[in-house]
């Protein structure tokens, strides 16, 4: 480890905790349907879009229509990917001339873009036309993305009203979301990053003669705009296979750094909105902070077993830590961090294998996942997951004040628990449940590339990402398989519907709550003492559950190495 | 404070007394019945477990297998932890059992007087036969029958029966002293009672399924902690049936004894196990504080208390007001004027009146005399001439509120406003310059908190006697102690707006509510409801009965009506309305415990996975003895240490559970920072150290 290495991790925190405030001020105004300095330019669009689809902006939804809204929205996302990647090849913009998609791949993608997991089982470039890119892929990317973000306004909305039946309207909600947040940075976004030297084209793959004189086909095609939205969105589907490991994909170093920083942007401030929004900004910064405390522990675990590297690499007189699988260009700190960011949040993009990160380095991004991405998490996503930890951790020791357990004024009550814990299952119950199934199931034990608990690591993580929504591969195992596509996209299902019917049932249960005032009495929320016992509950009752397997994955294969046994 | 170390007496006691825990060890093995286990999801599994490991031993048993002894061990210890978490919920029943017995045997099979008619014509019947509605005659030295309401006579009775409290109170028709319960003795008159309960509904029935806990519901906060422990249990399933599959995968395998140690250790049993004790425990420390709560959702509702209703009188002062000082007007003495004001209360028993003879002696030496050497006359108190007085030799003299007393000398005062509230009403110029300065002593009197009585002697105004309503000695602390609680106090009034002010000062409460009445009480409890906070009161009389079905927490005195023990959701036997507070801090220490143990419950595991995961997976990948940070001994030893461990923190726990975790008045804050230190922390250190101690005696027995 270098002061370098850690000057980059302490800036990228600065300018996260920098950016947070304005642009929760900003958002804050969008959801609440203020003016704002893009107002002149947006609002006829936004006025439009209402007039044509008929929606009328001032109708608010109660938790249940906005659900259903929300589910509908999905299904309609779900067949238009579908239908576009098996009828690919008649369509237009394919100008490489790419067949149909399999039927299971096509349901896995299509699956995997709708739940903002984004799990790549094809190969961008040798599979999808341009067409199936822009409109499956990239316009998925905005839609889920906007809707995470809008399912954590509702639920913040939840805690900040009183005595009312509605959380606000889901096609406002996500048309103010792409109109207002995500449209603008990414058309800015996309230009920095043409800038930087990424491709921005419809025409065709690029013939280049090498020095040996043979032909090179070189991808290219519209890859800035998908960026954009696949960082700012924590979607994570790469243009290229490669993802951002893919010198068109992360030309520089400044892109890799912005890259990094849009990920968790959008998530870090929407816990100033939840603060600005409950009429206590420190509320937000508590909850920033719960999730800083789990990030900063995971970054230094990971940069210190990867920049350590092995006591095997060692013994081959490799010193300097464990580059394998890493991008040169990028080096041990940034590929640490921006592993560990990417699946903190629900990216799933990567610029380095962590399947050839050391047992240790590896195992914290799958903790990261593991814990729900609550660690700023999939934006919104991470919000609602973690504000559900915190209902939790209110319940379990909120009592030990002396009073019914409260959080910023709403009483948690037998409804919140079942939601909060029906929402907890559904993780140890994907990946767990999947994982055991896979481990066993000869077709699917023949995907393994590694043996041991490498493999073994390598299935878990499969079902982690899935399940977690982030999208990110563990790689070493072949995932477009029958079994695969269809197991991994159910847990995909699973883990983002299961997760968002709770969540907005105790935005729902919420919102018809009376506000407390807080009193002497009541649990303080703003302090050390409340980050210190969520980050205990999230570990205990969000990581523990794990543990098992963790010990014979990661923590086996590390210490089987450290005694000299590779898998 | 005297309360908490009976209470710790009693827990501890309790844990010992033969005549509890005998029968409570009898009760673990009936609370077995699986009908009654699936109430308390997470001990119902573990008795399913338990079940389902026997018959695998009983099985391998007849086919012989290998490591029958150990099996055998954890199968044991499974059976423990499902007994001793009856044996806590029966210790928790079995106090309040004792109580109840107690009850019944007040509960006789007494004859009743049935009225016909309007006379006193009765025929005896049995009391059980009585039906709502029906008039009873009940004369000294008989048992009232079942609970009702005076309508008619006044009598004393015994209520030792109910509150343990031997001295006789008076119960009268009309007024707030009308209901009676059934079980208590007339000792002397006579009174009509209207019955208002049938038999089995009747207070003292209610009092012994209370303390018994038979028709105890689970409470809204028990229900939500439920699900969390059912819904941790569910988590831990998954966690462990997908074991055996890595296992294999591994290529290894895992006894399903193993799997249920496991499984048992990590789910949270302590709490689980508690969970009934610590509410059954929590009513019962109110019915040790002769408190009944209707229901155990009321408690809880205590504990969450933001708003506290206080009546001034009898509260946060003394009942009575008494005599403080002689304010003579000009050219009147104050010896004549205590002259006066004695003579003017000597045939007054009222505690007032009283306080005026006390004060003229002390401090003017006018000795006590008699009435009837005097040849005098008492003129009594009434509700039209708001005054009372002597008429001795010719003489006369009266003593009132003043504006009933200028209004006798003629002053001109408009009549019948209300007491003390004249400063205002007696500005005109009609007032006599006499009338004004009586007036202007008054108002001095009013501001600092007293009430003034004017003086007359044949017509002619003496001056003020000035009565001072006297704080409880201590009261000040304990608002300020509610205060740190985060508790807002308000005091109700009858009094002027300034009298009240200088008496909340006095008292140090947060507000005050002067001239109240009924509705201005209804209207408060609503005010502070919709700002999203819960509010407790208490009460005696009828008219009090809609504010105290309104108020969260309606603590009714026994004294009181029928209407207002009906109303309120408690009712306190001592009638002392200063235990509102006791009150609370019961209902915050019943949800503290509760949440001490859960949080303790859930910390546990972090050792627990500790101590059996290197254990599990030892065999085939024994490079995971690195977990093993507790460096027991042997894989079997290990397992075996946890689950004894699980078993035997719930016997430890109890205790606690049926005396409650301490509470404080220092700020959630600071109470959160030392319990999450205390069950927190110390829920995650404490297993290690007792699953090593536990390994170190298991090997020295050579029992793994």
């Amino acid at each position: 480890m270098t002061m370098i290495g850690w000057f980059q991790i302490i800036l990228f925190c600065v300018v996260i905790v920098a950016l947070t405030k304005p642009l929760g001020w900003y958002m804050t105004r969008v959801f609440g349907g203020e003016r704002t300095f893009l107002s002149p330019l947006l609002r006829p669009i936004e006025a439009g879009i209402y007039r044509i689809s008929g929606v009328d902006e001032r109708r608010e939804q109660h938790w249940l229509t906005y659900t259903i809204a929300v589910l509908l929205f999905h299904v309609g996302g779900f067949l238009v990917i579908y239908g576009v990647m098996r009828l690919q090849a008649a369509l237009p913009f394919n100008p490489v001339g790419q067949g149909a998609v399999a039927e299971d791949l096509s349901f896995n993608t299509a699956m995997s873009f709708i739940t903002n997991t984004n799990w790549q089982n094809y190969g961008g470039e040798s599979t999808l036309s341009y067409l199936t890119q822009m409109v499956g892929l990239t316009h998925q990317n905005f839609l889920s993305a906007a809707t995470g973000i809008a399912l954590a306004m509702a639920l913040i909305r939840g805690f900040s009203r009183a005595s009312v039946r509605t959380v606000g309207n889901f096609w406002v909600d996500v048309t103010r979301c792409t109109l207002y947040v995500l449209l603008p940075i990414c058309v800015v976004y996309t230009l920095f990053l043409v800038w930087q030297g990424m491709p921005q084209t419809l025409g065709d793959y690029v013939e280049a003669t090498t020095l040996e004189g043979a032909k090179q086909t070189i991808a290219v095609g519209p890859v800035a705009s998908q960026v954009a939205i696949k960082m700012l969105g924590t979607n994570g589907g790469g243009f290229f296979n490669a993802n951002a490991a893919h010198p068109f994909e992360n030309p520089t170093a400044l892109s890799n750094f912005v890259q990094m920083l849009s990920i968790f942007t959008l998530g870090a401030a929407l816990t100033n909105v939840f603060g600005r929004m409950v009429g206590n900004q420190r509320q937000g910064w508590a909850i920033l902070s719960v999730m800083g405390v789990l990030f900063l522990a995971g970054v230094a675990v990971t940069y210190w077993a990867e920049a350590n590297g092995t006591s095997t690499l060692q013994a081959l007189g490799l010193t300097g830590g464990n580059m394998e699988g890493k991008e040169v260009r990028f080096g041990i700190v940034a590929s640490s961090l921006f592993a560990v960011i990417t699946t903190a949040a629900s990216c799933g993009a990567v610029n380095a294998m962590h399947d050839s990160f050391t047992a240790l380095g590896g195992m914290i991004p799958l903790i990261n996942i593991e814990l729900g991405e609550i660690i700023v998490g999939g934006v919104g996503a991470g919000m609602y997951g973690m504000l559900l930890f915190v209902i939790l951790a209110i319940f379990v020791a909120g009592l030990m004040v002396g009073r019914t357990p409260e959080y910023v004024g709403k009483k948690i009550e037998a409804r919140e628990v079942k939601m909060a814990m029906l929402a907890i299952l559904v993780l140890p119950l994907m990946i767990l449940g999947w994982t055991a199934v896979a481990v066993v199931y000869p077709a699917a034990v023949a995907s393994m590339a590694n043996a041991g608990p490498h493999g073994f690591t390598e299935v878990l993580y499969a079902y982690t990402s899935a399940a977690g929504n982030n999208g990110s591969a563990f790689a070493g195992l072949t995932g477009n398989t029958f079994f695969y596509n269809l197991t991994l996209a159910s847990a995909m299902f699973v883990g983002r519907f299961f997760m968002i019917v709770p969540a907005m049932a105790i935005a729902g249960s919420l919102a018809a709550k009376k506000s407390i005032p807080p009193s002497l009495g009541t649990f303080p929320t703003t302090g050390g003492l409340f980050i210190g016992l969520v980050v205990g509950v999230i570990l205990i009752i969000g990581g523990l559950t794990f543990f098992p397997a963790l010990a014979l994955g990661p923590i086996v294969e590390h210490l089987a190495m450290n005694a000299g046994n590779l898998f | 404070m005297d309360t908490t170390k009976l209470q710790k007496r009693a827990a501890v006691s309790a844990m010992l007394d033969p005549k509890i825990v005998m029968p409570a060890i009898r009760a673990s093995f009936t609370k077995l019945d699986p009908r009654l286990m699936i109430k308390n999801p997470v001990m119902f599994v573990v008795e399913i477990v338990a079940a389902l490991t026997t018959v695998i031993f009983l099985r391998d048993l007849v086919t012989g297998g290998a490591g029958l002894g150990f099996t055998f061990q954890i199968i044991v210890w499974l059976w423990f932890t499902v007994l001793f978490a009856n044996f806590a919920e029966a210790v928790a029943e079995g106090r309040g059992k004792a109580q109840a017995e107690t009850l019944r045997k007040t509960r006789t099979e007494s004859q009743a007087k049935l009225l016909s008619g309007a006379g006193r014509d009765y025929k005896l019947v049995p009391g059980t036969s009585l039906t709502v509605g029906d008039l009873v005659l009940v004369e000294a030295g008989d048992t009232i029958p079942s609970d009702g309401e005076v309508v008619e006579g006044v009598a004393s009775v015994n209520e030792a029966a109910i509150t343990g409290e031997s001295a006789p109170v008076i119960r009268e028709s009309g007024g707030d002293r009308s209901a009676v319960t059934g079980g208590t003795q007339v000792l002397s008159d006579w009174i009509r009672v209207r019955i208002t309960a049938a038999q089995g509904s009747t207070f003292i029935d209610r009092m012994i399924k209370l303390v018994e806990g038979a028709e105890r519901q689970k409470t809204p906060n028990e229900i939500a902690l439920n699900i969390l422990l059912a819904g941790l249990t569910i988590i831990f399933v998954f966690a462990t049936v997908t074991i055996p599959s890595y296992a294999v995968y591994a290529g290894g395998s895992i006894s399903v004894i193993v799997l249920v140690a496991l499984f048992v250790t990590l789910i949270p049993t302590t709490i689980g196990a508690l969970l009934s004790a610590i509410g059954i425990a929590g009513m019962d420390r109110l019915v040790r504080f002769n408190v009944l709560a209707m229901s155990g959702r009321a408690v809880e509702a205590a504990g969450d208390v933001d708003t506290l209703l206080l009546d001034k009188t009898g509260t946060i002062t003394l009942g009575n007001r008494q005599a403080t000082a002689f304010r003579p007007v000009r050219g009147v003495t104050e010896q004549e004027l205590a002259d006066a004001a004695q003579l003017a209360s000597l045939a007054d028993e009222t505690p007032e009146g009283r306080s005026i003879v006390v004060l003229a002696k002390e401090k003017h030496g006018i000795r006590g005399r008699d009435m009837a050497e005097l040849g005098a006359t008492f003129i009594p108190f009434t509700a039209q001439t708001r005054m009372s007085g002597v008429d001795a030799g010719g003489s006369s003299v009266r003593k009132g509120a003043v504006d009933a007393m200028l209004n006798y000398i003629g002053g001109g005062a408009p009549a019948a406003v209300a007491s003390g509230n004249t400063a205002r009403a007696m500005q005109p110029a009609a007032l006599s310059e006499l009338g004004r300065e009586i007036q202007a002593i008054a108002d001095d009197v009013s501001k600092s908190g007293g009430t003034p009585l004017a003086v007359a002697r044949d017509g002619k105004l003496l001056g003020i006697v000035q009565l001072k309503d006297i704080v409880k000695g201590g009261i000040r602390e304990r608002f300020a102690e509610l205060r740190r609680m985060g508790i807002r106090t308000i005091m109700i009034t009858g009094d002027n707006p300034m009298t009240a002010a200088a008496i909340a000062a006095e008292a140090g409460v947060d507000d005050f509510l002067a001239q109240a009445t009924p509705e201005d009480k209804l209207k408060l409890i609503r005010d502070e409801q919709a700002k999203g906070k819960l509010v407790a009161m208490c009460g005696d009389g009828t008219n009090d009965a809609p504010a105290l079905a309104q108020a969260d927490v309606g603590v009714a005195m026994n004294t009181g009506t029928q209407a207002a023990r009906e109303a309120g959701n408690m009712v306190d036997l001592d009638s002392n309305p200063t235990k509102l507070i006791e009150v609370v801090e019961i209902g915050k220490q019943l949800l503290m415990t509760r949440g001490a143990l859960t949080t303790f419950s859930i910390a546990n595991d972090v050792a627990k996975y500790f101590a059996i995961i290197p254990a599990m997976f030892l065999a085939f990948y024994p490079q995971l003895n690195v977990l093993n940070v507790m460096n027991l001994s042997s894989p079997q030893s290990a397992i075996l240490s946890a689950i004894i461990f699980n078993a035997l923190v719930i016997i430890a726990l109890i205790p606690l559970a049926l005396k409650g975790v301490a509470y404080r008045a220092v700020g959630a804050g600071a109470l959160l920072r030392r319990n999450l230190l205390i069950y927190g922390l110390g829920g995650i250190v404490i297993p290690f150290i007792g699953i090593k101690a536990i390994d170190l005696v298991v090997v020295a027995l050579h029992l793994a």
